[in-house]
C-alpha cells in the first residue's frame, strides 16, 4: 500500500482498477524539407481537420457539461486561426525548410511559454490550451486522429495531465474517476471534471507516475486529494464506508438542494453558513447555503508576517462577494485577542485575555488597524452584497464610535471616487449579556444582530469554554442563555433590524423550534450542516 | 480614427471566451482595432497575442479603430465590452 498527495478538485470518492491514460506520442523530429509550399499546403489539411475534431469535440461537450464549458473549444478553434500562431508555424517552414510537425511544436512552445510566464493562474493554465491545439495539430499531420483505447470496463484514469480536449474525449460511462500527476485547479479540465461530476485529484506527482501500471487497485479520494495505490482490506473497508456515506449525503444533498427553508406551517428561515477564509466558499455553494452569515476575518492577519495591506484584504473580501454572485456575505472585523493571538499586533500578557484587550475593543484603540479594514470592505461591498459585522460589543459608545468611523471610511471613498454600496448593512454580535440586555438601545442603531453563542454562553455563565473540568457545569441549553437571545430577538424586532445567530448554538437542532418561535431570521451554521438543518426546519410545524 | 477608453469589469479580466469573441468581431470590419494598455498594444484580431497581454478586471484600455468602416467597428466593439466585459 502506497498513499500520495494530490489536489482534490472534485469530491467523491472511486474505489477501482487503473487505466493509464495513452497518447500518440508527441515527440517531434526536426527533418530537412525542400519544398516549403508541401509542407504549408499538409499544415492547412490537418488545421481542417483539427477544426473538424474540435467541433465534434465541442457538440459532445456542449451535450455533457453545457454551454460555458464547451465553450472552450470554440475558443480552442479560433486559437487554430489566430494569425501569429500561423505565421510563426509559415514563417518557420520558409526560412527554415523545417518539417510541419517541428514547425508546429517550436510554435507553441514559444506559445505556450508566453502565457506560463504571465503573473495570473488563469493565463498560466492557457499555456495547457495551446499545447492541446498543437498536439492534436501534430496528430493530425499525421494523418490520424487521437489514439482510442477499447475499454470495456469502468476505470480510474490515470495520466500525467489531460488536455481539456482529452478530459471531453473520454467516455464517461468508462471512467470512474480521474488522477493526474500535473495540472492546477485553475485548469479547464479540472473545471470540466466538476462539471462532469467525476472525482478527479491532480499534482499527485511524477512519482505517483512511475509507480502505476494497468490494473492496479487504486482509491482516490476527491475530499482530501489522496490516492492509495494497491490498499490493503481494512483501507478499502474503511474508504468503502465512506463512499457510502458520501453517495447517501449526496442524495439527501439532492432531494434537499434549491428547496426553500420553510416549516410545514409557512415559517421562513434564511440558513447561512459560517467560514474562515476564502477557501471556504466551495463548501458553502456545494450544501447550497443561502449566504455566508459569518466570514471570519482573521485569517488574513492570522497567515500574514505583518499588517495585511488594503489592497490584500480588498482582493479577498471581493472574491468571496463575487463567488457568493449576489447572495448576502456578513464579513466580521478582526477578532483576535483572548485565544487568538498575532506576534505583530504585540499585545501585552494578560492575566485574563477573555474578559480583556480584545476585538473592537483593539480595534477602537488603533484605529488606523480598523480604518484599513473598513476601506477594504467598503470597496469590496461594490461587488456584491456585503453586510459588516462588529464583535465584542458591549455598549451604545461603542457602536456609535464605530459608526462614525464608517461614515468617515465612507466620505473618504466618495470623494475619491471609489465606488461602494451605499446600502451595504452594518451590524453587531450579540454575545456579550451585556449587548443583550441593552439590545433595546442597540437595535436601533444598526441593520441586524448576530449572536455568538459560544462566548454569550462563557460570559452568561461564567465558565470557561477551555476547562474540561467545568463541562458538568455547562449547560449550553441554560435558560439564562435562552432568554437572553429572546430578548435580542423581541428587541430587534421592535427596532426593525434582523437578527441570527451564528454560534455552535445555531446548528443543534434540538433548539431549532425555539429558535424559530423567537423569531430568528437566520442561522448560520457550518457548511456540512446547512442541509440537515435544512431538514429539521421543513419537517417543524409551529403551529401546533 | 475613433478611439475610446473602457474600464475592465469582469473578474477575470479578457479570458480566453471573450478574446477569441472579440477577435471574431474585429475580423468582420475592414478597419483595424488596436487595443492598447500601459505603452503595449496589439491589434485585436491576434488572440493569442490579445490573451497574453494580461489585461485585468479594473484596467483600463484604450481602443483605436481606424479604416473604412471605423463608425461601425468602433460603435460594435464598444457595445461588446459593455455586454461582456
Amino acid at each position: 500500500m502506497r498513499t500520495y498527495q494530490g489536489k482534490g478538485v472534485y469530491g467523491a470518492i472511486a474505489i477501482g482498477r487503473i487505466s493509464v491514460f495513452k497518447r500518440q506520442d508527441a515527440k517531434v523530429r526536426r527533418t530537412h524539407v525542400d519544398d516549403a509550399s508541401q509542407e504549408i499546403a499538409r499544415v492547412e489539411a490537418a488545421k481542417e481537420l483539427a477544426t473538424q475534431q474540435l467541433q465534434e469535440i465541442y457538440e459532445k461537450a456542449l451535450k455533457e457539461v453545457g454551454e460555458t464549458h464547451a465553450q472552450i473549444f470554440e475558443v480552442h478553434m479560433m486559437m487554430l486561426e489566430d494569425d501569429d500562431y500561423n505565421d510563426s508555424i509559415r514563417n518557420l517552414i520558409e526560412t527554415q525548410s523545417v518539417n510541419a510537425e517541428y514547425a508546429v511544436a517550436t510554435t507553441a512552445d514559444n506559445f505556450s511559454e508566453m502565457f506560463a510566464s504571465m503573473d495570473d493562474a488563469y493565463m498560466q493554465a492557457r499555456a495547457a490550451d495551446v499545447k492541446d491545439i498543437s498536439n492534436r495539430l501534430i496528430a493530425c499531420l499525421g494523418g490520424a486522429g487521437n489514439a482510442k483505447d477499447k475499454q470495456t470496463e469502468k476505470m480510474i484514469v490515470c495520466a500525467d495531465d489531460l488536455a481539456p480536449s482529452e478530459t471531453v474525449s473520454l467516455d464517461k460511462d468508462l471512467v470512474m474517476a480521474f488522477v493526474t500527476a500535473y495540472g492546477s485547479s485553475n485548469s479547464h479540465t479540472a473545471i470540466l471534471a466538476r462539471n462532469m461530476n467525476i472525482p478527479a485529484v491532480i499534482g499527485v506527482g511524477e512519482e505517483f507516475l512511475k509507480t502505476i501500471a494497468d490494473g492496479m487497485q487504486i482509491i482516490v479520494d476527491g475530499y482530501t486529494g489522496e490516492i492509495i495505490l494497491e490498499p490493503d482490506e481494512d483501507t478499502v473497508a474503511k474508504m468503502s464506508k465512506k463512499q457510502q456515506d458520501d453517495l447517501r449525503k449526496k442524495a439527501l444533498l439532492q432531494e434537499l438542494k434549491g428547496k426553500e427553508n420553510v416549516t410545514l406551517d409557512g415559517t421562513k428561515v434564511q440558513i447561512f453558513a459560517n467560514i474562515g477564509g476564502v477557501s471556504g466558499v466551495g463548501a458553502v455553494l456545494a450544501n447550497d447555503a443561502g449566504g455566508i452569515g459569518l466570514f471570519r476575518s482573521e485569517f488574513l492577519y492570522l497567515e500574514s508576517e505583518d499588517y495585511p495591506s488594503e489592497e490584500e484584504q480588498f482582493q479577498a473580501y471581493r472574491k468571496v462577494l463575487e463567488s457568493m454572485a449576489g447572495k448576502k456575505v456578513i464579513i466580521r472585523t478582526l477578532d483576535i485577542g483572548a485565544d487568538k493571538q498575532i506576534d505583530y499586533f504585540k499585545l501585552d500578557k494578560e492575566e485574563n485575555p477573555a474578559l480583556g484587550f480584545r476585538a473592537i475593543r483593539i480595534c477602537l484603540t488603533r484605529p488606523e488597524i480598523f480604518k484599513t479594514q473598513l476601506r477594504a470592505l467598503y470597496r469590496a461591498s461594490a461587488y456584491g452584497k456585503l453586510g459588516i459585522m462588529f464583535p465584542m460589543i458591549t455598549s451604545v459608545s461603542e457602536v456609535k464610535k464605530i459608526l462614525e468611523i464608517c461614515e468617515e471610511v465612507k466620505a473618504q471613498l466618495r470623494e475619491a471616487g471609489v465606488p461602494f454600496d451605499e446600502k451595504a448593512e452594518v451590524g453587531i454580535m450579540i454575545e456579550t449579556p451585556a449587548a443583550a440586555v441593552i439590545s433595546d438601545l442597540l437595535a436601533p442603531l444598526v441593520n441586524f444582530f448576530s449572536v455568538g453563542t459560544n462566548d454569550l454562553t462563557q460570559y452568561t455563565l461564567a465558565i470557561d469554554r477551555q476547562n474540561a473540568k467545568l463541562e458538568p457545569f455547562c449547560d449550553t441549553h441554560h435558560e439564562a442563555i435562552l432568554r437572553l437571545i429572546k430578548m435580542a430577538a423581541d428587541n430587534a424586532r421592535q427596532h426593525g433590524a434582523w437578527i441570527g445567530i451564528c454560534g455552535e448554538l445555531a446548528a443543534d437542532t434540538s433548539l431549532t423550534e425555539t429558535f424559530l418561535r423567537m423569531g430568528i431570521d437566520e442561522l448560520s451554521v457550518s457548511a456540512p450542516f446547512v442541509l440537515p438543518l435544512r431538514d429539521t426546519v421543513r419537517k417543524l410545524d409551529l403551529s401546533k | 480614427m475613433k478611439t475610446f477608453s473602457y474600464v475592465i469589469k469582469d473578474a477575470v479580466g479578457i479570458h480566453a471566451r471573450p478574446a477569441g469573441l472579440l477577435a471574431k468581431l474585429a475580423k468582420e470590419y475592414s478597419s483595424t482595432v488596436t487595443i492598447e494598455k500601459g505603452g503595449k498594444s496589439v491589434n485585436v484580431t491576434k488572440l493569442m497575442m490579445l490573451m497574453g497581454m494580461g489585461i485585468k478586471c479594473g484596467d483600463t484600455v484604450n481602443f483605436t479603430v481606424e479604416g473604412e468602416d471605423e463608425e461601425a467597428a468602433a460603435k460594435a466593439v464598444e457595445e461588446f465590452m459593455q455586454n461582456n466585459l
